[in-house]
């Protein structure tokens, strides 16, 4: 039954609002510019930092996230007492963090100072409170500056739906911050989606552009830059873009221009990784062991069942994730192919992750000594440094992917949750039936739900397959498979809502709407493709086939495959 | 007696005396209303205001008839589950009667939680003393939902403070007598509790309790970090408001001092939920603290701020003592 909507009055212009609807979603449906530091549409209201003021028709003040709309409700959004109230409370948030901003202290692109002069704050009357110095980091992939916080609690909240809990608010007056638990049986699994739900950088991915930029100064080096499926569509949003836009071919251009040797694709990783997996699964299948497997391209989930449920490691995939396969790859077969040492390689991934950082760093993965990738950096990060680099990445011309960086549709939908589920079916089903697809879309595991389930039809066998975004979502079917172990034979899961398109790595604002606009950019990328099966990409086959093939098993172990322990907090 | 209950509280006039003076009868239909078979009874013995030590005075005193009070309550909701939120404070002075009693209405089938809270003023908000027995962060939650609906562990809730559970008490025996507590101290000559008619006025209170200053001086009352500044002059009208308490302080007090009163109060006890009771108090302690003289536009300004924009009713709270003084003493012997 349709709900029926309501009339409100924002500014004496109707609208319409579900009832219940909290006022300041009402406002920024229809792009009524109300500000706010504590509110986010995908968040439960927290209604800390009132600064969502609005006035109603008896002049009262009230905070637009807590107040819900009713029939004929009339707000004001700018009367003279909300302007200065809503000043006063932003001197009084933002006062201590100015001083203590990460990205304030590069000048540009900060929400922060873009209200500290759209509102002309004065910071100069306010006495700046004791406050906390010491950075807690997230192994490699994030830190929290408690000074910079300023306690809107979104970071702990997301946490919390993400089903980790690692982060609380802690203390209280002013000395309230986000902290990490103490708890031995809760662990960060590096996510990072607290870095893309702070509104003031307090927590933010561990920055190693300085690191990229030495190697590229390093003229012993070769630079290889390689960007994974969701950045290209979600990066224009940093310049001004529709989220969904894009821009594959402008981001070669710009890697050029940053200094980059060579620019390969990620997505090129993926398609080994469907090969790998794929095969792997149908191994599975007819031994009928260690079933369902899980995929493993998300350090995040493989950290929660190394963490949470070590009783799973046998379920996971022993295939490498995308990039540390092409990292892999570069290093061994390319190297051989180009003739130039693999020590002298230094491979940058570009990653819509913060968990990839870690993941970058694991000492299994290394492949004769040396790391498959050397330094990964956000989606954000590479936003950064092009506008340091006053590199307009909107306006630049496109251009191709290096030849080894090629790779099928199938790798493009990586991103998406859903979609290595998607890779891995369009190649398992024809390596299994012997037979072309005739739909290559597998709609049933596509859309933003938290929890997909579909059967397979694969001839003279069903393939019973769930997708998972979000580790509390994944938790949902690991209490499924302890009432019923065959409920399914390969299971998807991201940590992040919408997949890696929705990464903790992405540009900020970051909302399942948001998402799903990117979501629906790779689906167009893929469809746009003319090779869009993995088994079918050029480059994967000879490296396959005229490479790994003629390695011993061991040496094939080194490159595409890894292990999993189980691991104790902070490992 | 269980069906005429309502109608009893509702004829007594019997109201929260927490300090919010909503009318108990009220309160307990709509639990009783709500949905949901789990129905719980929290006693609030937080009492974490300056000024009152009524709760503490009930429960070494009348702690037979608290339990009466929740009792009556109980059978009135079919409910049988009590959480006793007790000030930690409280809680040795009275563990033996009260360890007694529990024992006592648990062989009758109460089962009664004691949950020893740690001394603060937003403990005893009603939504922030859930969120500590449930080991959550201290800080008041978004209301709707009430508790009454959805209160403790998710179930209705019925949140009465120990004064409120004396009345019904009272009124279930056909004792009461129009009567409440009463908290005196600051410059007075017996600081105590005194137990008198409802509507005296704050005068007569004095004079009963031959506690009338013999000096010229101002009352603070129903808290002394919220509660209403009048002079001297002004008390024959006034009657009690909010939680029942009275502190005289001498008309030569200096404002300094009574400012820094209320301003430390609040800035320790200030949960960090909100920018404006978080940073504005902070502000305001940190002001009276460095500075000798008193920037009355940019305290009152504060002040207004947290009134005006807090979260909960902590942070507005305080204008009501600073406005007051403003007014009935600063302003008025001024011009």
């Amino acid at each position: 039954m349709p709900v029926k909507k309501v009339p409100v009055y924002i500014n004496k212009k109707k609208y319409l609002a579900l009832p219940g609807e909290s006022m300041l979603s009402v406002a920024q449906r229809n792009k009524i510019d109300i500000p706010h530091l504590c509110w986010h549409e995908d968040l439960p209201v927290f209604g800390g930092c009132r600064i969502c003021l609005v006035e109603d028709s008896d002049g009262k003040v009230l905070t637009s996230c807590t107040l819900r709309a009713t029939k004929d409700l009339a707000i004001t959004t700018d009367t003279k007492d909300v302007q200065q109230l809503r000043q006063q409370n932003l001197q009084l948030l933002l006062a201590n963090h100015q001083a203590n901003c990460w990205r304030c202290q590069q000048k540009f692109d900060c929400p922060t100072n873009k209200l500290i002069e759209k509102y002309q704050l004065d910071f100069s009357a306010i006495i700046k409170t004791k406050i906390k110095e010491k950075i807690q980091k997230l192994n490699v992939a994030a830190e929290i500056n408690p000074a910079a916080c300023i306690a809107c609690n979104q970071c702990a909240s997301i946490c919390d739906q993400i089903g980790i809990g690692y982060l609380q608010l802690v203390d209280q007056g002013t000395l309230t911050t986000v902290e990490t638990s103490k708890d031995a049986k809760v662990d960060c699994i590096y996510c990072g989606q607290c870095t893309a739900h702070c509104p003031v950088s307090a927590v933010h991915e561990q920055n190693q552009l300085a690191d990229v930029i030495d190697s590229i100064e390093d003229n012993k080096k070769i630079v290889i830059a390689q960007m994974a499926p969701s950045v290209r569509c979600s990066i224009g949003e940093e310049f001004g873009l529709a989220p969904g836009t894009d821009l594959t071919g402008q981001c070669y251009t710009a890697l050029r221009q940053l200094g980059f040797d060579y620019v390969f694709d990620v997505n090129m990783g993926a398609d080994i990784t469907t090969l790998v997996e794929a095969a792997e699964l149908l191994k599975r299948l007819k031994e009928n062991k260690n079933l369902p497997m899980f995929t493993a391209c998300c350090p995040a989930w493989v950290k929660y069942v190394e963490f949470y449920h070590p009783e799973l490691i046998n379920n996971l995939t022993s295939a490498r994730s995308p990039h540390i396969h092409s990292g892999g790859a570069y290093k061994t077969w390319w190297a051989r192919e180009e003739g130039v040492k693999p020590k002298n390689i230094v491979v940058v991934s570009i990653m819509p992750c913060t968990s990839k950082k870690y993941e970058a760093r694991h000492t299994k993965l290394k492949i004769n000594g040396l790391w498959p990738v050397d330094h990964v950096i956000t989606t954000r990060e590479f936003a950064v440094w092009l506008k340091q680099r006053r590199i307009d990445l909107d306006q630049l011309p496109v251009s191709d992917v290096d030849l080894p960086g090629q790779y099928s549709g199938a790798g493009a939908i990586y991103g998406a949750s859903g979609g290595v589920m998607e890779s891995a079916l369009r190649t398992a089903y024809e390596q299994y039936t012997g037979k072309a697809l005739k739909k290559l879309e597998f709609k049933q595991v596509r859309g933003r739900q938290g929890i997909k389930k579909a059967e397979i039809d694969f001839g003279d066998r069903q393939l019973k397959v769930a997708v998972a975004a979000t580790v509390r979502n994944a938790a949902l079917l690991i209490a499924e498979l302890k009432n019923d172990p065959q409920a399914y034979q390969y299971i998807e899961v991201m940590a992040c809502p919408g997949g890696c398109i929705g990464g903790g790595g992405q540009p900020i604002p970051h909302t399942q709407k948001i998402v799903s606009q990117r979501t629906a950019g790779l689906y167009r990328h893929d469809s746009k493709m003319k090779v869009r099966k993995a088994h079918d990409n050029p480059v994967v086959q000879d490296f396959m086939n005229n490479y790994i093939a003629k390695l011993t098993r061991q040496e094939q172990e080194r490159i595409l495959f890894t292990t999993y322990t189980v691991k104790k907090k902070f490992d | 007696m269980k069906q005429n209950i309502i109608a009893l509280l509702q004829k007594n006039q019997i109201i929260g005396r927490g300090g919010a003076c909503f009318p108990t009868a009220l309160k307990w239909q709509s639990v009783k209303k709500a949905k949901g078979k789990r129905k719980i009874v929290v006693v609030n013995a937080s009492e974490g205001e300056l000024g009152l030590f009524k709760d503490i005075y009930i429960l070494e005193n009348y702690l037979d008839q608290v339990f009466i009070g929740l009792q009556t309550a109980l059978d009135y909701l079919n409910s049988t589950e009590v959480f006793f939120n007790l000030n930690k404070k409280y809680y040795s002075k009275i563990s033996k009667s009260l360890m007694r009693l529990v024992e006592q209405y648990q062989a009758s089938g109460y089962q009664i939680t004691i949950y020893q809270e740690e001394p603060s003023y937003i403990g005893g908000e009603e939504t922030t003393l859930l969120n500590s027995i449930e080991g959550k962060r201290r800080q008041p939650r978004i209301r709707p939902p009430y508790p009454a609906e959805n209160g403790l562990f998710g179930c209705p809730t019925l949140v009465q403070n120990v004064e409120t559970f004396y009345d019904i008490a009272q009124v279930a025996q056909g004792k009461y007598e129009n009567k409440r507590f009463y908290c005196l101290s600051g410059k007075i000559k017996k600081r105590g509790v005194y137990h008198l008619a409802n509507d005296l006025s704050i005068s007569e209170i004095l004079k009963i309790t031959n506690n009338y200053p013999d000096f010229s001086f101002i009352a603070q009352i129903g808290g002394s970090a919220s509660g209403l500044v009048l002079r001297d002059d002004q008390l024959a009208k006034q009657k009690m408001i909010g939680a029942g308490s009275i502190e005289i302080y001498p008309l030569t007090i200096k404002p300094h001092e009574l400012l820094y009163k209320w301003f430390d109060f609040y800035q320790q006890e200030s949960c960090g939920h909100c920018t404006p009771c978080r940073f504005g108090s902070y502000q305001l302690w940190q002001q009276i603290r460095k500075k000798k003289d008193i920037d009355w536009e940019a305290t009152l300004a504060l002040v207004n701020l947290m009134q005006k924009t807090s979260f909960c009713g902590l942070g507005s709270s305080l204008a009501q003592a600073v406005n007051s003084y403003y007014q009935n003493v600063i302003n008025y012997y001024a011009s």
